[in-house]
């Protein structure tokens, strides 16, 4: 095994929250203690309910923000947000691509923009770096001079991994990275990154809502809900046996591409919790099929069952 | 008669470089209570023709037309007022980047109520009370405390169902769904299209769904239609196309799904879609077809409806097998 460049140990990151005018300002647990390594040449997945903290994770991991509580190491040292070392070895690509490019700025410009700031390179050699990644990512040398707003969703994906590309960084934090792509580009992008995972030995945090992706590319898959890590192992020992109900209800809903196969889906039922409010005792309980007083009482601990680790006291055998 | 018939509609950009035709001669028909799928590569068109039926696309584009009529009335040809009338009421639409289309500047709530009151004429009590159910709805969390959340404080899949809440609020006729559930988790996203499903269902709203996810193809949609480069490629029903598709765009796209994958590197298509400058004579997708022949580059033909009305010179038969020139001719 080799060495992790992140390490992350019981990360989390708290929000305060106003909550109306005649209300006490809440606090929303938005990542609530999240351990895990990421590898060189190696890609851990997240996966999990929408607001489940995936994008938290992934700002705290980018040292966009810093966390709450628990530590953060890059090779070993502690994470420094707004380091420039840092900044170069892990890079994020963002969930939303056209929030996150300055609809102001061409292209090249931005771009070139990861090296204005944290290089020495000349205007040339920027330009040189931009074209070589433009074509990486398969856009065109006419759109160098182009606007954001002039692209199509999948194109301006492209965009946010070829920035993200451009400070040649050694971990990168996908954000839904496919999401907003077709099918023969998602395939592109998943190769690409292949490509570079295989010739640069990178590491992947990869965040993706699409199980059939997350199966195919991820060595690791952690799952989460509601702020916290409820089950993670290897991706062929997840996918094969999930352990916790949620794991399984997600496996379950995930579409099938044969409209000629009629899927079972694992419907949940009951209320989605609030993050301001949680559910006492393990947060899936109020939707799952399996819970007892015991999961209405406590909060179950991340813990080794079989092959993974998993936090339910009913565990799926 | 179709509730949406559009045809011929061509939709070109004007750009540093001269025209760009971004659709190019599409038709789309959709039934009362039909669930129609366009999918296809990215920049071919698919959202930008669903502007332009909103009235949505700035100045910069050119909108032309043979028939753009929605439930008998032409909308071509209708003033902006009576346009605005439908628009947003009885044609509304989920757009692809919930963020962008959500005013940062104005809380959940009013965002809702400004719907409301526009096309429903609501007072302020029912318009809160209406935008809680809705907010529920879409399976929201804690709707009331939500009304006063401004976009940035929800997480991206929380801003789609709202926008989701938004389109609903009118009780439409046609949802045009772009992109609904990208931001959405698994979960969630199978209670969305179950929702979707079944309000076509029970009122009949007819859905136009736009996606990438080639399994929300097959669990929802009834009817297929497939974009390249501007145009329409292919349109088969959702079983027939996944079964047999005719166009070799088609057959590439659906084997590039990672559930068909073996190994480490998916079959993907090489090449890029034609740009501005490069749009080739004939076929669009000969530069990057497998099957290519020289009449390709020549001129390309509309297919029977037998075979998918493909836009293809040498459509593939059934799978595997390929017909002549001369056999797909006859
Ligand atoms: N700046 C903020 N202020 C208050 N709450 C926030 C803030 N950012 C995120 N949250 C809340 O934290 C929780 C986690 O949000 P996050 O964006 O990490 O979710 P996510 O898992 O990425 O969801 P999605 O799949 O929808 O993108 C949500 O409940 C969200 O509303
Ligand atoms: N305002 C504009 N000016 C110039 N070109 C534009 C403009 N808006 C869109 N285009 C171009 O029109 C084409 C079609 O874009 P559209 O957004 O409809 O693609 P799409 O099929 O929805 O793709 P995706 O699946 O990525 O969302 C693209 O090539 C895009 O670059
Ligand atoms: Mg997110
Ligand atoms: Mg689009």
């Amino acid at each position: 095994m080799s060495k992790p460049v992140v390490f992350g140990q019981n990360l989390s990151r708290y929000y305060e929250v106003s909550g109306g005018v005649f209300k006490k300002p809440g606090l929303v647990k938005a990542l609530d203690g999240a351990s895990f390594t990421l590898e060189p040449g190696k890609t851990l997945a997240v996966v999990g309910e929408s607001g489940c903290g995936k994008s938290t994770l992934a700002r705290l991991v980018s040292m966009i923000e810093p966390p709450s509580g628990g530590t953060l190491e890059i090779d070993g040292k502690p994470a420094v947000v707004g380091s420039v070392e840092h900044r170069k070895t892990v890079q994020i690509v963002f969930q939303n691509p056209f929030g996150s490019l300055n609809p102001r700025h061409k292209v090249g410009t931005i771009l070139e923009e990861p090296l204005r700031l944290n290089t020495d390179m000349d205007a040339q050699a920027r330009r040189k770096r931009a074209e070589e990644t433009m074509e990486r990512v398969g856009l065109r040398l006419e759109h160098y001079e182009r606007y954001p707003h002039m692209f199509s969703g999948g194109q301006r994906q492209r965009i946010a991994i070829a920035r993200a590309l451009m400070l040649n960084p050694r971990v990168l934090v996908l954000d839904e990275p496919v999401s907003a792509l077709d099918l023969s580009i998602q395939a592109q992008v998943l190769n690409l990154l292949a490509d570079l995972q295989d010739e640069l030995g990178l590491a992947y945090m990869f965040i993706s809502h699409d199980l059939s992706v997350v199966k195919h590319i991820a060595n690791e898959v952690m799952v989460m809900y509601l702020g916290k890590v409820v089950e993670a192992g290897k991706t062929t020992d997840l996918f094969e046996k999930p352990r916790h109900p949620y794991t399984a209800a997600l496996l379950s809903a995930t579409p099938k591409a044969d409209p000629a196969k009629k899927s079972h889906r694992i419907m949940l039922t009951g209320e989605l919790p609030s993050p301001l409010n949680p559910p006492k005792g393990c947060a899936f309980n109020p939707r799952c099929a399996y819970a007892t007083e015991e999961c209405r009482r406590s909060a179950p601990k991340l813990e080794a069952v079989g092959v993974t680790q998993v936090a339910c006291f009913h565990p799926l055998g | 008669m179709a509730l949406l018939n559009i045809q011929n509609l061509s939709v070109d950009f004007k750009t540093a470089g001269g025209l760009f035709r971004a659709v190019d001669s599409v038709d789309i028909a959709c039934e009362r209570g039909e669930i129609l799928s366009i999918v296809g590569e990215s920049g071919s068109g698919k959202s930008v023709s669903m502007l332009a039926l909103m009235g949505l696309l700035p100045w910069t584009a050119q909108i032309t037309a043979d028939k753009m009529e929605f439930d008998g009335k032409d909308l071509g040809r209708m003033s902006r007022r009576e346009r605005r009338k439908i628009i947003g009421k009885d044609i509304s639409m989920i757009f692809q980047e919930p963020i962008s289309s959500l005013n940062p500047c104005f809380t959940v709530g009013f965002q809702i109520g400004e719907v409301l009151k526009l096309h429903l004429g609501m007072d302020r009590a029912t318009r809160r009370k209406r935008s809680i159910e809705l907010l529920d709805l879409v399976g929201i969390p804690a709707p009331e405390t939500r009304l006063s959340a401004f976009p940035h404080q929800l997480s991206g899949g929380m801003n789609q169902r709202v926008m989701i809440a938004m389109a609903l609020a009118g009780d439409p006729k046609l949802l045009i769904a772009d992109e609904p559930t990208t931001a959405l988790d698994v979960t969630i996203q199978a209670q969305i299209l179950e929702l979707l499903v079944s309000l076509q269902r029970e009122k009949q709203m007819a859905l136009i769904l736009i996606t990438h996810d080639m399994g929300v193809v097959a669990e929802t949609a009834e009817r297929v239609q497939v974009q390249y480069a501007g145009q329409r490629v292919e349109e088969q029903p959702v079983l027939d196309l996944f079964e047999a598709p005719h166009h070799p765009y088609t057959s590439a796209l659906l084997a590039a799904l990672p559930e068909r994958a073996v190994g480490r590197k998916l079959p993907s298509i090489p090449g890029v879609v034609p740009g501005q400058f490069d749009r080739p004579t004939g076929c669009l997708f000969a530069p990057r077809c497998s099957f290519v022949k020289p009449d390709c580059h020549k001129g390309v033909k509309r297919q029977p409806a037998e075979l998918g009305h493909a836009l293809c010179n040498h459509p593939i038969a059934s799978s595997g097998s390929k017909t002549s020139a001369a056999g797909g001719a006859a």
